[in-house]
Formats: C-alpha cells, structure tokens, sequence
C-alpha cells in the first residue's frame, strides 16, 4: 500500500518539476490577485489591515482551484487512471498520494508566500505565525476537497467551470474559520478554537475525500 | 479461470450484447473478433473490471468479480487502447511506474531489460513525447516481459501501430505465456503468427 502511495508521490512530484512553469502560475496568480486589492480598494493603512486576513485566504482559494481540473485529466487522457483502478492495492493509497503531491506543488507555495504578502497590507507581526499555521491546515482541506470535485467532473464538458460551481461552495467553511482565526487573534480573543476547528476538518477530509474520491474516479471510468 | 455467463452490455442506450456466455481456461489464447463498433473493448473493460455489466456475472477461479477484486487484478494484466504513457517521462520512469502502481515489485535493471527486449534500448532516456506511435506501444507490451506471474493477460488491439518484426515477436511471447499455463485474451484485426490457432469469439454474429 505505501510502496503505490510513494510511487505516485514521486511520479507526480516529478512531473511537477518537469512542468514547472505551470506552479509558477498558481503562485504569481496568487500574488497578483493580493496585490490587486489595494488598488481597488485604496491605500488606507486601517482598511487594508483590516481586510488582510479575507483577502489572503480568499485570493488562496482563488489560486488553489486554478489547477485543480488537472489533477486526473492527464492520467485520464493517457490511459493512466485506468491502470491505477486495476491496481490490485487499495484505490486509497494512489488517490492520497496524487492529493499529497498536489498540495506540496500547489498549496505549500502559497502558505510559504503567505505571510510576505500580509507584510504589504501592513498585518501586524505577531499574527503572522496564525495566518501561516491556518493556511498551512486549511489549504490542505481545500486540496482534498478539490479533488472529489475534480474526480466528479472528469471528461464532463465544461469541466473546469463545473468544478468551481461545485467546490466553491463547499470551501466556505474553511474559508470563514481560515480567515476567522487570523482576525480572532488581531481581536484579542485567540485564534485557538478556529484552529482547532480547521484541524478537525483536516481530519474530517483526510479520512473521507480519498475514498469519495476513488469511488468517483471509478464511476469516472464507467 | 474465468467464467462469463449471460453478460450484457450497454453502452449509452444502445444494447451492445447479451446473452453472451463462455469460459476462459489456463493455456488458452482467445481472439474476440467482429467488426468495428460491435462491443470489442467494452468486453474487455468489462471483463477487466473497469465496468459494471448491465447484466450477468464474470467469475474469476468460481467467484465472483466484485469480491474477488484484489485478488481477480492481482492475476491480470490489462493493456487498453491507450498506452499509459505520460509525455514528460521516460519510458524507463513509465514502465516503472506502471509496475509500481499495478502493485509489482520491478528492479530498475528487470525493467532496462523488459525495454531493450522489446528494442528500445537506444530510447531509454528520451521523453515519450518524441517516441513513434509503435515505439510507445512497445512501451507499454514492455510490461509483458515483467508479468509472467499474472495468470491472465487481457490485451486491447496490442498488435496496433507495431512492424512485422515485432508482430511476429510479439505473438511468439503470447503463445509461449499461454504454454506456461496462462491464458490470453485479446482483440485484433490483424493476422498473426500464433503457435497454435487462437480460439475465436464473434461478437459480429451476436449483436442486438
């Protein structure tokens, strides 16, 4: 079971580095998409740090779905998939490993380019660590859930504009919770129970979006 | 090794066939022909288990495919119409992880050898992308090489895209499984150069 987990892990991690243009993307959309807002909403140093915390996780989510469609499409094009279902480990074990793979190339990014960006809305530093650690459980939750969604939407047409419809709505918890710790911290109040409610969720999603997962990529393949 | 009885298949609203029974025993080499469209490879991914039949029941060793899952793919190879190659990767880091992935312990050396027996010696390190349709193909039959434990090898048009050479070579490593006491079921238009005449399934005379 782990040796399946570790051959997808490295394979995707190497075809991540091989593709690497593409990271580039999801983290520069990322960047751009912060740096967006003070233009718009003007340079007023209360204001932005104010919005800071929703605008961090909110641009995070944006970027998170960017490459979300492609998790399976390729392994579904190129017969791929259709071998991993014959595998005769656990269909758990591959799907873990895609998502794992995924999240170090799309999601680690962000949490690591994270708190540089709340330095340019003026966050104090101390909340720094919070919005760091809420990221770093909550980009998880977001990787897992997206690829149920993904697994759901494959080699449906129009795929891509699905998927968002589909998983948007269910990132809102992680979203208010995300955002909320880092604003429950600036409040006085501890950022502790929204951490902790995010990790539960980490939790939550770790032991059902693989086999929701798998069961979708199977009936995928039907 | 397997038995199907009474299978249907349907594929959109269009009844593909039913009623189609028969058995597949150790040694045996079986051609599933018919005209383009008549259901060839939705047998094959039926029987592989990558669907649901509409009707009927496929039994591996007696019992039947939905509970004997890990131990039915545990004994198959399947080689679909697509060869299962991603473009960025060589076909050595391919054929080592389709191994990997299929659930079989494969040396790195146990895999240079399976690729230059199938003559991709001098492509080892060359992306797939720049590989020739045969050459990917063979790509894939490579895994032929480092599947002799797996009982039953179901193979989609494997024949496809490959020279006379490697046809020949190729029905010569299908005959030699099936005299090891496995058995082969494969789809082709093609005439090859089998050991023994391969038994025929006609789906073209069946269909609804």
């Amino acid at each position: 079971m782990l040796t399946v987990f570790l051959a997808v892990l490295r394979r995707d991690l190497l075809l991540s580095w091989r593709g690497r243009a593409d990271l580039l993307v999801t983290l520069a959309f990322f960047v751009i998409v912060v740096c967006l807002f003070p233009f718009g909403v003007g340079a007023e140093t209360n204001q932005l740090r104010a919005i800071a915390p929703g605008v961090l996780w909110v641009a995070a989510l944006l970027a998170s779905l960017l490459s979300l469609h492609r998790l399976f499409a390729q392994d579904h094009a190129d017969g791929t998939l259709e071998q991993l279902l014959l595998s005769s480990e656990p269909a758990v074990s591959w799907v873990a490993g895609k998502v794992v793979a995924y999240w170090l190339t799309t999601g680690l990014p962000l949490v690591v380019a994270a708190p540089g960006l709340a330095l340019l809305f003026d966050v104090e530093q101390g909340a720094l660590p919070v919005l760091t650690f809420s990221l770093a459980l909550g980009t998880p939750i977001l990787a897992l859930l997206g690829a149920v969604g993904a697994a759901l939407t494959l080699g449906v047409r129009g795929g891509g504009m699905l998927l968002a419809l589909l998983i948007l709505p269910l990132y809102v918890p992680v979203l208010i919770f995300g955002a909320g710790a880092v604003e429950a911290w600036l409040g006085g109040t501890g950022a502790t129970a929204h951490l902790l409610l995010l990790g539960g969720g980490l939790a939550g999603a770790l032991a059902l979006a693989p086999w929701a997962c798998a069961a979708a990529l199977r009936i995928a393949m039907e | 090794m397997l038995a199907v009885s009474e299978l249907a298949c349907l594929k959109g609203d269009r009844l593909l066939f039913r009623g189609l029974s028969f058995s597949l025993e150790p040694g045996e080499l079986l051609r599933v022909a018919g005209p383009n469209g008549v259901g060839k490879t939705s047998l094959l991914r039926l029987l592989a288990g990558l669907t649901q039949p509409e009707a009927g029941e496929v039994r591996w060793h007696g019992t039947p495919l939905a509970r004997a899952r890990e131990d039915f793919h545990r004994g198959l190879l399947y080689l679909g119409h697509a060869a299962a190659l991603n473009d960025l990767l060589t076909p050595l880091e391919n054929l080592r992880f389709a191994c990997a992935a299929a659930g079989d312990e494969a040396e790195e050396t146990a895999c240079v050898r399976a690729l230059e027996r199938i003559g991709l010696a001098a492509q080892l390190d060359l992306p797939a992308r720049v590989l020739s349709q045969g050459q990917r193909r063979r790509v894939g039959l490579a895994r032929l090489f480092l599947s002799a434990a797996r009982p039953l090898w179901i193979l989609d048009e494997p024949f496809t895209a490959l020279d006379v050479n490697a046809v020949a070579d190729l029905a010569a490593t299908l005959s030699a499984h099936c005299e090891a006491g496995g058995a082969v079921m494969l789809t082709t238009h093609q005439e090859a150069p089998f050991a023994r005449a391969p038994r025929v399934l006609d789906l073209g005379g069946r269909a609804c």
